[in-house]
């Protein structure tokens, strides 16, 4: 397939280098400045080359590359909230023209469910989004191949961040501010964590499921959800639970009911009980009990492996 | 021995009995009296003065040990004594649910929030640890094993969460299995 990537970051990058070996043609790259765009493929290398010694993809606008000549757009800018923008506007424009769509972006599925699903129904074009939950995990895709109406809920650990604080505090006994200092220097927490260690990122992921599970029916974005992080548990409360056979993990829900995600006690030796950065979710099914599928919930290669995995879907 | 005689001659049981009472005074003491009467050992009372039933009856739940041969006994002397009966039986306890509490449960009265935990009517506490290594008068956490009726998890968490954010405390939930 011919395709556009909106957004040059880890996984805009990693989606363009391991796009060749998937058999598609790259067409336009854009990040938020600049663009490439080739109607026989830009050069991967070159591109990636020029947006690490120059900060930039291209000579060319932004815009040049959403009206490129593509069949898929990849929208993998980062996760905005509210109106989604830029992103929300990059995916109405492929459609328009009737182009499938792919997302990373978490902004236009989690916050505008049913304004993308209505753009959708008027265009041609078909949207997938099995990177926006759980990286390389193939979780929607799961939830396709059994029929989203044979599946009741969808539970799991969907941060790694939030599990890596929480399964470290738990081992060595250490309070939230020791661990999250020792994950910030391993480059597993960034920075400015809230979004990690507050829950909201794994409260969109449980948005974009229960959307997906209430399959258009009702539509829920980040505001409707029941979300609490992981600062205030201590590690009182940890060992406490430890004592018991027990430990505490970010867990999140969805059912086509809602989301909720919060510091769970859940036993040691249950599935939801991973160490480090690992992602688990749990489908409860109507006649097939629960499904486990577990791996890496983040990173450019796992991610960009996702948004091809959409792709290889659309070629059919 | 038979099954049925094995089960009669075993050692006292916990029992749960639930009544209405009228709002007047003396009524709480009538209704004690027949199960003292009849071999009936009071392990609790929940007197739930502020909550009315539909009737305007007070809710009363009695948890009780006696043997299982004199429990028809007690029910039978509660009904002559003229008492409403709601439901009388072995206890039905039989869900372990565990939670967390964290907070400054010391200084927001614990044993209160113990109590309006236990007022749900569904609930028991059968267990609590309090680790609290700042000191009482900081954070701290405690673990709560409760006994619950199979039906009423959902109705003890809910009334936990309830408590819990009105004095400004944690609750760390169990995540319920589905199908475990």
């Amino acid at each position: 397939m011919r395709l556009a990537i909106i957004g040059a970051g880890a996984v805009g990058r990693s989606v363009l280098a391991l796009a060749g070996e998937h058999g598609h043609d790259v067409v336009a790259v854009a990040d938020s400045k600049t663009a490439a765009v080739d109607d026989d493929g830009v050069d991967a290398d070159a591109v990636l080359d020029r947006k690490s010694a120059r900060g930039r993809v291209g000579g060319g606008d932004p815009q040049d590359a959403l009206d490129a000549e593509y069949d898929a757009l990849v929208e993998v800018t980062p996760t905005t909230l509210g109106d989604a923008e830029p992103g929300f506007g990059h995916v109405a424009h492929a459609l328009e023209r009737d182009r499938d769509v792919v997302l990373a972006n978490k902004g236009p599925v989690a916050e505008r469910y049913g304004d993308l699903r209505a753009l959708e129904a008027e265009s041609d074009g078909r949207v997938r989004f099995e990177a926006t939950v759980a990286g390389a995990i193939p979780v929607l895709g799961t939830i396709n191949d059994y029929g989203r109406e044979n599946v009741t809920a969808a539970k799991g650990i969907l941060n790694g961040t939030a599990n890596f604080v929480l399964s470290r505090m738990a081992a060595e006994g250490l309070d939230y501010e020791h661990v999250l200092a020792e994950a910030q220097d391993l480059g597993v927490a960034e920075a400015d964590p809230t979004f990690d260690v507050d829950g909201t990122d794994a409260a969109l992921k449980c948005v974009i499921l229960a959307n997906v599970l209430a399959d258009g029916e009702r539509t829920y974005a980040l505001e409707d959800a029941s979300v609490e992080g992981i600062r205030s548990i201590p590690p009182s409360a940890l060992s406490l639970a430890g004592e018991d056979g027990r430990t505490v993990r970010l867990v999140g829900e969805a059912t086509a009911d809602g989301a909720r995600v919060g510091p769970r006690l859940v036993p040691d030796d249950g599935a939801l009980s991973v160490s480090g950065t690992r992602n688990v979710v749990q489908l409860e099914t109507e006649h097939a009990g629960s499904l486990q599928l577990g791996g890496r919930g983040a990173g450019g290669d796992e991610t960009a492996s996702a948004v091809l995995a959409d792709v290889r879907r659309l070629q059919g | 021995m038979n099954v049925v005689a094995a089960d009669l001659d075993g050692a006292p049981r916990a029992y749960t009995i639930r009544l209405e009472l009228v709002d007047e005074p003396g009524e709480l003491l009538r209704a004690l009296e027949p199960i003292a009467d009849n071999g009936g050992n009071l392990l609790s009372i929940y007197h739930e003065r502020g909550n009315l039933t539909p009737r305007g009856n007070i809710p009363v739940k009695v948890d009780i040990e006696c043997r299982p041969d004199r429990f028809e006994d007690v029910v039978e002397a509660l009904r002559d004594a003229g008492v409403t009966i709601i439901q009388a039986g072995e206890d039905v306890y039989t869900e372990q649910v565990t939670v967390l509490l964290v907070g400054h449960l010391v200084d927001t009265d614990l044993s209160d929030t113990l109590t309006r935990v236990e007022s749900c009517t569904s609930a028991s506490v059968t267990d609590l640890s309090l680790d609290a290594p700042e000191g009482t008068s900081d954070v701290s956490s405690a673990r709560i094993h409760l006994a619950v009726a199979p039906d009423g998890v959902a109705e003890a968490l809910s009334k936990i969460r309830v408590v819990a954010d009105e004095k400004g405390l944690q609750v760390v939930e169990p995540l319920v299995e589905e199908g475990a």
